[in-house]
């Protein structure tokens, strides 16, 4: 089908030329994902092969062994691999958690709010503020953390008494787990206001006008029919939310501490004053040893589990998703 | 502009029409009206169609719709009607599309306070009280309404009725203290030996006469004094229509029904008083069988057979 | 104003892209909270506050922001290269990071927008298999979905190659691997979903008697894409360019890995404009790290005069986001 009818299209294409050439694009872009998910696995492989299941265990400190691994690799030969990721996985599963939940719950007041109960103006004020949220880069959230909230937490928050009790183990100057947790809170929340906004939006209203027929004020007919029949997009939200917050790298690399500890909660309150140091802003961090080769594996281990993690909640979501249909909760 | 024409009460039934011997009662001590003449049928199919209720045992005015009228941004959906609601009868609003019916349906249980634009003039009374000094969401359990399509709610045939429970009390209600309700609820719509095993599933996989006949029983579940059914049986097949009919007669001491429909054949069978509508007035409020037997306004005589709408 | 962030596609129903159509406004009702439970009016109470303490955030960002820019942002520094300088006033300025992040945006979007727009026309109009339909679009998601620190090892794998040793410096047999090429060919990947998610929308949203109005005049369906369809969803894939620009200016992981860690261009040999491509430099939000405390130049106050630009650029395609919108809001939509 070369011909097209009017003379004047000029240098025709053909569809199946067409379709071939975009088909091809597409295939391209599958197959870099592939490539890039086979590099990240193959290049790791080193690290996790010499460690086995102990790479996810915890044991000696993080630093000495980035350290080691770095100098071994300068050497050329003898290669240590030695590395116990626990005190960053922990960090990333606090950090991550705590702004998760946090985020959860503030975003669903707002966007319940931004769809049911704002006035007009406060709705008109409320959107572009979220949006606003949601385009500042994540190196300015950590400037103003950094410059900020951490000197703000380290002389104003953090005790003298309990700067000292800790003294001889870390310093509390305010990089600190809450630091990271609050700015990454702000960081997500408005992807999760967008994403339960539009579930909110797409209730049947039917079922809310049924609902406020029976007498049931309108609080609870958004919390009780609104709220569960977008329970798809929650969820949808909170997934997306949690890859973010498992990559962001940057941020927390300024914010959360340069020190690899592990975050106790048996330390009390003082435990959201201590630093930690996540999975992601390690390999920030220490992205200038990549010419060592077991540090080059190394980090490459922790993209590689970074990336198994986020497929994984994707995963989660999509079978709580579809566990969700079963109460026609998706319209 | 018409005013409330007096009630003759439904006495006398012709041959054609099979009514309970023992309903045939002199009108009981509540009710108004002198008595009126037989009623004659007229020409038209409805002497052919078979009424399902008889007349009502006793009737109580719950309701008085006085004078109102609603528009819509400057549009007048209704213009000041009045009539009354009573326990004990079904009135059936009738008349074309966008003459009002649905409007005024929805003005009893101020559902039209949920669009902006929309004021009402004139008075509403439940018991003798202006609805509009009712709290609307304590109001609304009292009149509850059934919506044209089914709208279960996404959750299981029990929660869909014990939502409404739950949310009306202050405590977290324990699930045996709401069974009996649920129960009796699901018995007066006819459909709990239906579900009675089905209790936990989906109400989305009920059939649609089903869904119908649930959200009947969650209205019901409120222990309303007023169930207004706004053209419950449009989206539903015949059985079911026929059903929800026969559930609908008996409901009608319990409760007083009002119930919009556009299916002149349903409102014969199932109504004691109907309201003729046309662009928003009320045209002739009479029993069915005057109504349908011998209208006193051309236009009713005009839409009654047929002649437009 | 629909609700539209700056969002990867999501699984199912959430647009990721500005929703074109326009939604019924919501009725409130006139039942106030007088009534309520107490535990239902201290929620609307925390819906209440939430709402403002988000809007307070905006603001104090915002702000604060302003006032340090203003106050250590001097439009020298815009034009003037970082150099070596004890004192932050001698230290010179972040020309090169400026005209850095604009090579980046342009070289990135470049990349991007073509083939997002292209993904997007086979999806939609194409899209056969279908097993390879949704796979497309299960890779575009989880690209969205990968950490851009994950993206920037990938690309020092790539671009370390010898294959690709032409597009960054090679010293000595080893490739470097670290240029405005290997950061903006990553970059672009950023950018990617945005724009498939933005244009597939705006394809999507055109109904199909317009496409066989022009097939029944006898037009391929390739012409029919580009002289009509595409046409018509411009706005939408504008959109979804600046949206992928927003993304890409504003990304760090990527520069600090793939673009060297000098503050100044440093171009590779003589041919230019390639010989600044392929080499290293830098972008403002390279700088801004560098010049915080984290980094190695530790300038807050040039950290804040470059935050400042950054932040003016990102509101700004904000701003023009939000122009396209409504007017394409006010050109009206088709009648089905």
């Amino acid at each position: 089908m070369d011909e097209g009818y009017l003379p004047e299209d000029g240098p025709r294409w053909s569809d199946q030329r067409a379709e071939r050439l975009l088909g091809a694009l597409v295939c391209a872009v599958v197959g870099l994902l592939l490539a890039l998910i086979v590099t990240v696995f193959v290049h790791a492989w080193p690290s996790f092969a010499h460690n086995g299941l102990a790479w996810f265990g915890s044991g000696g400190d993080v630093e000495e062994q980035l350290n080691q691994i770095y100098l071994s690799g300068l050497e050329g030969a003898g290669y240590v691999y030695t590395f116990h990721a626990w005190p960053l996985i922990w960090s990333t599963l606090l950090i991550t958690g705590g702004a998760v939940l946090l985020a959860m719950f503030c975003s669903l007041f707002v966007s319940v709010f931004i769809v049911e109960f704002a006035p007009e103006r406060m709705r008109d004020v409320l959107q572009p503020v979220v949006r606003f949220l949601a385009s500042v880069p994540s190196v300015i959230y950590g400037l103003l953390g950094v410059l900020v909230i951490v000197p703000f937490i380290g002389n104003h928050l953090v005790t003298e008494p309990q700067k000292a009790s800790v003294a001889g183990v870390i310093s509390l100057s305010g990089y600190s787990l809450l630091a990271a947790v609050l700015i990454l809170t702000v960081m997500i929340a408005p992807l999760m206001i967008s994403i339960f906004s539009d579930g909110l939006r797409s209730v049947r209203p039917g079922w809310l006008e049924g609902s406020l027929a029976l007498g049931v004020n309108r609080w609870r007919t958004t919390w009780k029919i609104a709220v569960r029949s977008a329970r798809p997009a929650i969820v949808a939200g909170t997934v997306l939310a949690v890859a973010r917050a498992i990559g962001e790298a940057v941020m927390l690399a300024m914010v959360s501490g340069s020190v690899a500890f592990a975050p106790n909660p048996a330390d009390g309150l003082i435990f959201v004053y201590e630093p930690s140091r996540p999975l992601a802003p390690t390999i920030v961090k220490n992205i200038d040893s990549l010419g060592s080769a077991p540090s080059n594996a190394t980090l490459f281990a922790i993209a590689a589990f970074l990336l198994f993690s986020a497929a994984l909640f994707s995963l989660a979501g999509w079978v709580a998703r579809r566990a969700m249909r079963k109460y026609g909760a998706t319209a | 502009m018409e005013s409330l024409t007096p009630v003759p009460p439904p006495i006398r039934r012709l041959p054609l029409v099979e009514t309970p011997p023992a309903r045939e009662v002199a009108p009981p001590a509540a009710k108004e009206g002198e008595a009126g003449a037989a009623q004659s049928p007229a020409s038209g199919g409805f002497t052919a169609a078979r009424r399902s209720i008889g007349a009502p045992q006793f009737s109580i005015r719950r309701m008085e719709i006085d004078g109102v009228s609603v528009s819509y941004a400057d549009r007048e959906a209704v213009k000041s009607v009045s009539m009354p609601v009573r326990q004990g009868e079904v009135l059936s609003l009738i008349g074309p599309s966008g003459c009002g019916k649905t409007t005024l349906l929805r003005s009893l249980n101020r559902l039209t306070e949920l669009t902006r634009t929309a004021t009402l003039t004139g008075r509403i009374l439940l018991d003798d009280v202006d609805i509009r000094l009712i709290e609307p969401t304590l109001l609304r359990r009292r009149v509850t309404m059934v919506f044209q399509q089914p709208n279960p709610f996404p959750m299981s045939v029990f929660d869909n009725i014990a939502y409404v429970l739950r949310e009306q009390g202050s405590r977290r209600v324990r699930r045996k203290t709401l069974e009996p309700k649920v129960h009796s609820a699901l018995q007066r719509a006819g459909l709990f030996e239906e579900v009675k095993d089905n209790l936990d599933h989906p109400a989305l996989r009920l059939s649609g006469g089903q869904q119908q006949r649930l959200c009947i029983a969650r209205a019901l579940a409120a222990e309303p004094e007023v169930l207004l059914l706004d053209e419950p049986c449009s989206a539903l097949d015949p059985q079911s229509t026929q059903v929800i009919e026969d559930l609908i007669v008996k409901l009608r001491d319990d409760v007083a029904v009002v119930i919009v429909t556009h299916n002149l054949q349903q409102a014969y069978r199932i109504a004691d008083h109907v309201a003729f509508m046309y662009l928003g007035e009320l045209v002739e409020y009479a029993s069915a069988t005057a109504l349908f037997g011998s209208p006193r306004e051309p236009r009713t005589q005009e839409y009654v057979s047929g002649a437009f709408g | 104003m629909d609700s539209s962030v700056v969002t990867p596609p999501a699984q199912e129903a959430p647009p990721a892209a500005p929703s074109q159509q326009p939604q019924p406004p919501r009725k409130g009702a006139v039942e106030g909270s007088a009534t309520w439970r107490l535990s239902d009016r201290i929620g609307l109470a925390t819906c209440w506050a939430l709402g403002l303490l988000f809007c307070a955030i905006a603001v104090a960002i915002v702000v604060y922001l302003l006032l340090q820019g203003i106050k250590y942002l001097k439009p020298s520094m815009l034009v003037t290269p970082a150099s070596g300088g004890f004192s932050q006033a001698e230290s010179g300025g972040f020309s090169d990071a400026f005209i850095g992040t604009l090579i980046v945006a342009v070289m990135g979007i470049s990349l991007a927008l073509p083939a997002g727009v292209g993904i997007a026309v086979w999806l939609v109009e194409y899209g056969r298999p279908a097993a390879l339909a949704r796979i497309t679009e299960s890779t575009i998601e989880a690209i969205a979905g990968i950490p851009s620190i994950v993206l920037a090892l990938f690309g020092t794998v790539i671009f370390s190659s010898t294959a690709l040793g032409f597009l960054s410096r090679t010293s000595e047999g080893v490739v470097f691997g670290r240029s405005f090429f290997a950061a903006a060919a990553m970059l672009s990947l950023v950018a990617l979903p945005l724009v498939v998610a933005s244009t597939r929308e705006g394809l999507s949203a055109i109904p199909q008697h317009v496409r066989e109005a022009s097939y029944a005049v006898g037009k391929t369906k390739i012409a029919t894409v580009r002289r009509i369809l595409l046409p018509t969803a411009r706005p939408q894939v504008a959109t979804g360019a600046m949206l992928g620009l927003g993304r890409i200016i504003g990304d760090t992981a990527i520069i600090v890995v793939l673009l060297g860690a000098t503050q100044n261009f440093a171009p590779v040999g003589s041919a230019f404009p390639l010989n600044y491509l392929r080499g290293a430099g830098t972008t403002l939000t390279n700088f801004v790290y560098e010049a915080s405390p984290t980094g190695n130049l530790n300038q807050p106050q040039k950290a804040y005069a470059a935050a400042f630009v950054l932040l003016l650029m990102v509101l700004a395609l904000n701003a023009a986001v939000d122009i396209v919108h409504r007017r394409a809001r006010k050109a009206g939509t088709w009648s089905h």
